[in-house]
């Protein structure tokens, strides 16, 4: 997978750069308390949420286990209803057919519906090279693309920038890009998607090439479906002569019966409505209504990787709802960037390791970007066991081992720097199993405590960085307990604490 | 070897160590979940129709066959409108009332015609009443998916209770996958900018729902 920010450090240092961002957390915090908030309500309207999410979970897991199935059956349903199937194994190949394919129409501009899988595969980069113009459509991957920015949440990108940020972006950047915003602009959330509004409407007017993902594909029927709220999606799924759908394999489900499970979990779990504004399907072309060429290319991209993996191959399962998100307390505090994908938050600690692999630092660090607190898993549409997955990876960072990499078996090393994790592991489980130096260790460590520094010293510096140390008590536990028989007399206090 | 066969062949690869099973679709996925959501009768669930619909922001305007006519004209009035995009099969006595220029849904009208209307006349497929959606499928008197969303203000119209159902599985059941199909909730919303719901980016900023009941024939 491509798509790395360029020059991303790993988690720990970009997140510590973060977290001092006031201004980013105040815009972070509003964002993820508010939606969360809202989620739980849209839930709870739904007496059968468990048993949704239980059949979506199903759904995703068959599919997966006979995706071979799934693709060939899609392919000769979409290709039946007038469209053409492209396959492409890596994001340079993606690039590559969709650069051809906007080639073929002799056009230099496309409009584009949100996409992470275009996003993945650094699509509109591809297309500039080759002279092309991607126009984001999307208000708030517009703000992104004329902030020259980075995404930083799946569902709404410009989560970390607020009103005034926005006003700004417009009234410096628009005219660049074609109608200028309007004069006086104000900061008011209607006006500025007022000037969004009139700034796209000419590009959708006369686009003749439309590029979408999409957020389902119905194996039966060759249906394709995307939501969405702001009808940016239908301008350009409807208004050009032809569409081009970049989507990932796994976005499979089966049966048109299955749309049923999905849009009931989708909407709820990532907007907190009962249903987003805009859902379009088609299924190939439509004699008279719509684009007359579609074409379907579906992309790889470590997909296949991840689904040789037997803990982390559920991470296939997520339909992109971003619930996660909003729920994690280090995605709220580090924000969408420092986990250096477009897949930000929980779901990006466990997707990005798994279709880029493990070996740059970023990658290697991305495991550890959680707390393990499993709010994740508690709000996934799909169940998916996010700190499961987490633990799995992080194994396999600091200890090496079998894994796939463009659909070959490897055995890989650990990961440099967690050589002192190691040790530390090794020391531990020595110590564990010899209660006599443990006891010795504990006793001597009560006795040294005021003497104990703020942070850790050599290789344990990077732990303590982030982290305060935890205070070490006036006296084992183990001594405690034998003192004062479990608690049972001198009220379970020793002279001296407080 | 193409990258068909490559993708093809990594995915059997990689659920090499999966066991082998055939259970037939129909029964590999539970589907215990609920058919549609508390015990309705009819008109409580035409009810819960409009009380969504106007949730999300949609305006809803209740008459019958014999109202229809004047309902429609009062609404492209107030909404100023001086012209209609009419789809090829809406019932003609629809617009008997207006003055309104009316504007056939032709296949070579391009984005910008389309852009200069006032206002859209369309029927539906179906409602689903749980979710406050309306669905449109390209039938002839819906038309092509784009006049229902370049021109600003669109009016719906919903016989009911006959296209009423519960719920999204219902909805489902009784919709051809082979047809475009527009679920439609609310009008255009943005909650882009610090998540505040701002009603109208691109499609139409104006949803105006008539649920009409067959009453007057």
């Amino acid at each position: 997978m491509s798509g790395t920010f360029v020059g991303m450090p790993a988690f720990p240092k970009a997140a510590h750069e973060a977290v001092h961002n006031t201004t980013l957390r105040g815009n972070l915090r509003h964002a993820t308390h508010t939606i969360r908030g809202k989620r739980a309500k849209a839930v709870t309207e739904v007496s059968d949420w468990a048993e949704l999410r239980e059949a979506g979970k199903r759904i995703k897991d068959h599919t997966l286990r006979h995706l071979d199935r799934y693709l060939v059956q899609l392919e000769e349903s979409v290709t039946a209803a007038g469209g053409t199937v492209h396959w492409a194994a890596d994001a340079d190949e993606a690039n590559r057919i969709v650069t051809y394919l906007v080639k073929a129409t002799g056009e230099s501009e496309v409009v584009k519906v949100k996409s992470m899988a275009t996003q993945e595969i650094g699509l509109n980069e591809a297309l500039e090279a080759e002279g092309i113009h991607a126009y984001e459509t999307d208000l708030a991957e517009l703000i992104v693309q004329l902030g020259k920015d980075r995404p930083s949440h799946i569902l709404v990108p410009a989560i970390h920038r607020n009103r005034g940020e926005i006003r700004d972006i417009f009234a410096r950047e628009m005219s660049e890009w074609g109608r200028p915003a309007p004069e006086g602009l104000t900061d008011t959330p209607a006006e500025l998607a007022e000037a969004a509004r009139l700034h796209l409407r000419e590009k959708f007017l006369r686009a003749k090439v439309g590029v979408s993902g999409a957020n389902f594909m119905v194996a039966e029927t060759g249906t394709l479906v995307v939501v969405e709220s702001e009808g940016n999606g239908r301008m350009c799924l409807t208004l050009p002569e032809t569409l081009i759908s970049v989507v990932g394999i796994e976005k499979i489900v089966p049966t048109w019966q299955d749309l049923e499970v999905f849009l009931q979990t989708l909407p709820r779990s990532s907007t907190a409505e009962r249903m987003n504004p805009y859902t379009s399907t088609w299924t190939g072309t439509t004699d008279e209504d719509g684009p007359s060429t579609f074409h379907l290319v579906l992309i790889d991209n470590g997909r296949t990787d991840t689904l040789a993996d037997e803990v982390g191959r559920q991470a296939l399962r997520c339909i992109r709802c971003s619930a996660c998100l909003n729920v994690c307390p280090v995605y709220e505090r580090a924000g969408g960037h420092a986990y250096g994908s477009v897949y930000p938050g929980p779901i990006g600690a466990i997707l990005s390791p798994q279709l880029r692999g493990t070996a740059s630092e970023i990658d290697a660090s991305l495991p550890y970007a959680s707390s393990l607190c499993g709010a994740c898993y508690e709000v996934c549409p799909v169940a998916i066991d996010i700190p499961e997955v987490l633990v799995h990876l992080r194994e396999r960072v600091a200890q090496g081992g079998p894994a796939t990499e463009k659909g070959n078996k490897v055995v890989l090393k650990p990961a440099k720097g967690h050589a002192a994790e190691r040790a530390a592991m090794r020391a531990a489980r020595w110590a564990l199993s010899h209660p006599g130096a443990l006891r010795t260790g504990q006793r001597l460590a009560s006795r040294t405590r005021r003497l104990h520094p703020r942070t850790l010293p050599g290789p344990g510096k990077a732990w303590s960085a982030s982290r305060d140390l935890p205070a070490v008590p006036a006296e084992p536990f183990r001594d405690w307990w034998q003192r004062t028989n479990g608690g049972r007399t001198n009220g379970g206090k020793q002279e001296g604490t407080k | 070897m193409s990258s068909r066969e490559l993708i093809l062949g990594r995915v059997r690869r990689a659920l090499a160590d999966v066991r082998p099973d055939d259970t037939p679709y129909e029964q590999a996925v539970p589907r215990g979940y609920l058919r549609e959501h508390g015990d309705r009768i009819v008109e409580e669930t035409v009810e819960l129709l409009a009380e969504n619909l106007a949730d999300y922001r949609a305006l809803v305007h209740r008459t019958d066959t014999d109202g229809l006519a004047g309902t429609i004209a009062g609404l492209l009035a107030a909404h100023g409108s001086s012209s209609v995009l009419v789809p090829p099969g809406l019932p003609q006595e629809w617009l008997a009332g207006t003055d309104a220029a009316r504007v056939a849904d032709r296949v070579e009208s391009t984005p910008h015609e389309l852009d200069q209307v006032d206002s859209v006349v369309t029927a539906c497929a179906l409602a689903i009443a749980e979710t406050g959606t309306i669905v449109l499928d390209g039938s002839p008197d819906q038309g092509r998916r784009r006049i229902t969303l370049v021109p600003d203000h669109h009016i719906c119209v919903v016989r009911v209770p006959d296209q009423v159902v519960s719920s999204v599985p219902q909805a489902l059941e009784r919709l051809d996958p082979t047809r475009p199909l527009t679920w439609i909730s609310g009008p255009s919303a943005t909650s882009d900018i610090e998540l505040d719901r701002v009603e109208g980016v691109h499609g139409p900023r104006t949803l105006e729902v008539v649920l009409v009941t067959g009453g007057g024939d």
